[in-house]
């Protein structure tokens, strides 16, 4: 009975506001846009029966969505935004996960919160701070000036690269954590071994220490692209006009246009498209859980 | 192996200097005199007056600390028990489906947690406010909880819950007098994390929140579109300042308590 | 004198294989070797045998390159090895945990070392497979390390540091990690296998029943000193150390003064109103001059009666009694309080044991028994 309770609590709660709302999306996703409150046809009526309701249901979102080529677009675009920019995190992390694996061990707690402290700030306001130095008139343009690497300033902000940038800087803690657990756990006489065999120390590196982070730097890697494909607030604040992302497409599909059918209707396409890396990603986990056993 | 070699050095020195310099910028430009964000014009806190006597950051800072604490304290209880469903509930119907709903959400796009939930909360006709943020924050910062302690209780000696049964406690009052007590630290940083990711989070709360509630998130975000304003770059400052003191003083909390019981393991070894 | 008895050690002519010279090392304030001058021969199993922290690793990650002298050189076939990176070096190291490659097959493991050698795939095959047969693990060659026994890992371990055919093979407590029975069954099969090969063999270990099986010698290491380098029958028989007497095996060490008896021995005055005891020794005493006499228990005879011949003999009651089955130690408490250790092998079964707790008994040795020592 109290087993029951326990159970029932959170498994009632998750159904009510996760399963459910997503059914809700993906029935909005098949019905008409209609200039009413709530804005969309035929609404959900117990009254008549699922029958009546399925009769009415029709998959012109979805067509609309293959017509107009602002959305494929778009979702190719973020796809590539967030594979190129996971590839920079791991160019960027990997270096600091190899050298915090290396550092002593009296100073890795130190390090290791100096990597989290970011996490626990505003995401919003780690953007922000790169609006102030890439803009410009800002920081960076400034910099580059005095020391007469530039003439004149370089148009950074509003751009793909200053996307890339802010993903970089946001997400570097996703890449840099699982890539260090995996190294910390690596016990140092398998290097030694891989010398003593006969390895300079850069081929003990590739054939033995990547090996051996590779699920650190699979699920590092998953963790990075998997949100940036539905990230809004960095293409908004630092991509302008000129970066399509389909977390921006929705926000503004439904803001904007408050067509609410067509933002049902993206939303359901890139839960498809992030199940193939969410699947991927588990699998890693599992096989690297039993792994540990 | 003790010392770093170069390569190691300038990897955490350039590493680290590329996740702390800009928010060291932007708290340097939080006491910029001028309007112009970009521009020097000598020290000055008036920025920081500015903000004590803006109203609405004000009201938005009441509704996101209200919101947080609230929905962070409702996602460690749900999480908490969801934690010790997964790891300790044995078979249930749909146990494949209540872990799946556990871990979705940590990667779900917010964008459509957002979206998704609006769209429930229009259906049944609850109206936007604060309650309805609570129950957003609550379903995808409870996931986040019982990660964190699912992943203490899997360590968990069961043996301790079997020596208290045994010892004639109740379920009830094993739970109570030994599993909370030990996995204690991971609730707390469950709640902690919690916490900050309610206070964080711009678009989930922005699709669920009316005119009626607006969080310090919304309200920083629709300013920032704008451009740079000396004015953010103060609260800025403060919220880092927080933040930073919070995970400062966690960190040494933890490590003295660790060196404490170190000591101590070593003055009963002497003994 | 057999020449077919391996001693190039007693054979001013031969060269060492390795040659440590004075060498120091130093992790910072702590001194780990303090200025040590060994040789060893090719072809010998030599065992380095000692207590954590004695300095036994420390020699070891020397020789593989892990580590270098702070002073002092290392010699390898008549050459400072000292510049020579540990990729370079034809010595080859098992180490402690194995340290097999969990990504790679068993087979990919052991070919490791000769890819690097970029030997041709032919031999390189061949190679594998002749040291996959000579550790009997063909059937194995395709597993990954986590999925054979401890003991297969360790002959994995084995093949791998072997495959390069290695001048020096160092086994870091190659046994440690197996428990007792397999142990036994390996070291066997260790000196079986460097026999076979001819390969120097120099093992790390704390156990010293492990040394005694499978070295041609061994070093006592204390403090990072060498305490005492022979064969294992000497290091038993004649230890020249109460530090070394005591690390090996089981032994009586009784305080007294010693005294020239005119012959090739000494009487060791040890307890009031007790009768002097009678050593012979090689080493020299000065009259008055403290010493140890150790003896091994199982030289010590314990009877009911006195022994007419017996050149000691000492009175005291059975204290305690440890049973092992095979043999029983008898802890005899003499009038003085001193507790002398006598073992005897039981060859008749247990319910007819001659001795039982607080019976009088004699305990009685010849004077070659024991080993008088100085310090």
């Amino acid at each position: 009975m109290r087993r029951a309770f326990l159970i029932a609590v959170p498994y009632l709660w998750l159904l009510a506001l996760f399963l459910v709302p997503f059914v809700i999306v993906l029935k909005i996703s098949l019905s008409d846009a209609a200039i009413a409150r709530p804005p969309y046809m035929p609404q959900f009526d117990w009254a008549e029966g699922i029958w009546a309701f399925l009769r009415e249901l029709d998959f012109e979102n979805f067509i609309f969505l293959t017509e107009d080529d602002l959305y494929w677009k778009a979702y190719l675009s973020s796809v590539r935004i967030a594979v190129v920019s996971t590839l920079l995190t791991l160019i960027v992390g990997y270096p600091i996960a190899y050298a915090m694996g290396r550092a002593p061990e009296e100073w890795r707690p130190t390090l290791m919160m100096l990597v989290i402290l970011p996490f626990w700030t505003s995401f919003l306001i780690r953007v922000y701070a790169w609006m102030g130095i890439l803009s410009n008139e800002g920081v960076l343009n400034q910099f580059l000036l005095w020391t007469g690497i530039i003439s004149a300033p370089l148009t950074i902000l509003n751009t793909p690269t200053a996307v890339y940038i802010g993903i970089v800087y946001t997400y570097l803690p996703f890449m840099i954590l699982p890539i260090y657990a995996a190294l910390d756990r690596l016990d140092g006489s398998l290097i030694e071994a891989a010398e003593d065999l006969g390895c300079s120390r850069v081929q003990a590196f590739w054939l033995v220490t990547i090996p051996l982070s590779r699920p650190g730097i699979i699920a590092g890697c998953f963790l990075v692209m998997i949100p940036v494909i539905g990230e809004f607030v960095i293409p908004s604040l630092l991509g302008g006009s000129g970066t399509l992302m389909i977390g921006k497409v929705l926000w503004e599909e439904f803001f904007s246009n408050r067509d609410w059918p067509v933002a049902s209707a993206v939303a359901v396409v890139l839960l498809l498209i992030l199940v193939i890396p969410i699947v991927l990603f588990q699998r890693n986990q599992q096989k690297q859980a039993e792994a540990e056993q | 192996m003790n010392r770093l070699s170069w390569f190691n050095a300038v990897s955490l020195t350039l590493g680290f200097a590329f996740l702390y310099i800009p928010m060291i910028i932007l708290i340097v430009y939080s006491f910029n005199e001028s309007k112009l964000v970009t521009v020097w014009a000598g020290f000055s806190t008036k920025w920081y007056g500015e903000l004590i006597r803006n109203e609405a950051f004000l009201n938005a800072a009441w509704v996101t600390l209200k919101v947080a604490v609230f929905s962070s304290t409702l996602a460690t209880i749900l999480g908490t028990m969801a934690a010790y469903v997964l790891v300790r509930g044995g078979r249930f119907l749909g146990r494949t489906l209540f872990s799946g709903m556990i871990y979705a959400p940590l990667v779900m796009p917010e964008v459509i947690t957002g979206l998704a939930l609006l769209l429930l909360f229009i259906g049944i006709g609850l109206d936007r406010g604060v309650l309805t943020i609570v129950l957003a924050h609550t379903t995808f910062s409870m996931c986040y909880v019982s990660v964190v302690v699912s992943s203490r209780l899997v360590t968990f000696d069961r043996s301790l819950e079997e020596a208290a049964l045994d010892l004639g406690c109740s379920p009830a009052e094993s739970f109570r007098l030994v599993t909370l007590p030990i996995i204690a630290p991971a609730v707390i940083s469950g709640w902690l994390l919690a916490f900050t990711l309610s206070l964080d989070d711009l678009v989930i709360a922005s699709f669920t929140s009316g005119p009626s509630a607006t969080t310090l998130p919304i309200k920083i975000f629709s300013a920032v579109r704008l451009g740079v304003s000396p004015e953010i770059n103060a609260l800025s400052t403060i919220m880092i300042a927080i933040v930073t003191m919070g995970v400062i003083t966690a960190s040494l909390v933890t490590k003295r308590a660790m060196v404490r019981q170190k000591q101590e393991e070593q003055a009963a070894v002497r003994a | 004198m057999n020449t077919s008895v391996f001693a190039p050690w007693d054979d001013p002519g031969e060269k060492p294989l390795i040659q440590f010279r004075n060498v120091t090392k130093r992790f910072g304030e702590f001194t780990a070797i303090d200025n040590l001058s060994l040789d060893i021969f090719e072809k010998e199993f030599f065992a380095l045998l000692g207590p954590s922290g004695c300095g036994k690793t420390t020699m070891m990650r020397m020789l593989a390159g892990f580590e270098t002298p702070t002073e002092g050189q290392i010699m390898l076939a008549g050459q400072d090895i000292d510049p020579i990176p540990p990729n370079k070096r034809a010595v080859n190291m098992m180490f402690q945990s194995y340290a097999l490659f969990p990504h790679l097959s068993v087979w990919e493991n052991i070919a490791f070392g000769l890819r690097r050698d970029s030997m041709p795939k032919h031999d390189l095959e061949e190679r594998v497979e002749a040291m996959l047969r000579l550790t009997r693990l063909e059937q194995f060659a395709r597993r990954k390390p986590h999925q054979i026994s401890g003991g297969q890992r360790q002959r994995v371990a084995l093949a791998r540091s072997l495959a390069k055919a290695p001048k020096l093979l160092l086994l870091d407590e190659p046994l440690g990690a197996l428990d007792k029975k397999l142990r036994q069954d390996t070291q066997f099969e260790l000196m079986d296998i460097q026999e076979k090969t001819g390969t120097t063999f120099v093992i790390v270990t704390h156990d010293q029943e492990e040394a005694m099986t499978v070295a041609s010698r061994v070093a006592v290491m204390d403090q990072g000193q060498l305490m005492q380098v022979a064969t294992p029958d000497r290091i038993y028989e004649t230890p020249n150390s109460v530090y070394v007497a005591d690390f090996i095996g089981d032994v009586n060490i009784i305080r007294g003064r010693a005294r020239q008896n005119g012959g090739d021995g000494y009487h060791i005055d040890w307890a009031e109103g007790q009768e002097a005891l009678t050593a012979a020794s090689d080493n020299g005493f000065d009259t008055g001059q403290s010493c140890h006499l150790a003896i091994r228990p199982e030289k010590v005879a314990i009877t009911a009666e006195r022994p007419s011949d017996a050149a000691n003999a000492v009175q005291g009651k059975v204290h305690d009694i440890a049973y092992l089955g095979n043999l029983s130690t008898y802890y005899v408490e003499l009038p003085n309080g001193i507790i002398i250790k006598a073992q005897t092998a039981n060859t008749r079964r247990i319910s007819r044991r001659s001795y039982t707790w607080e019976d009088p008994v004699w305990l009685s040795w010849t004077a070659t028994a024991g080993v008088l020592l100085a310090n």
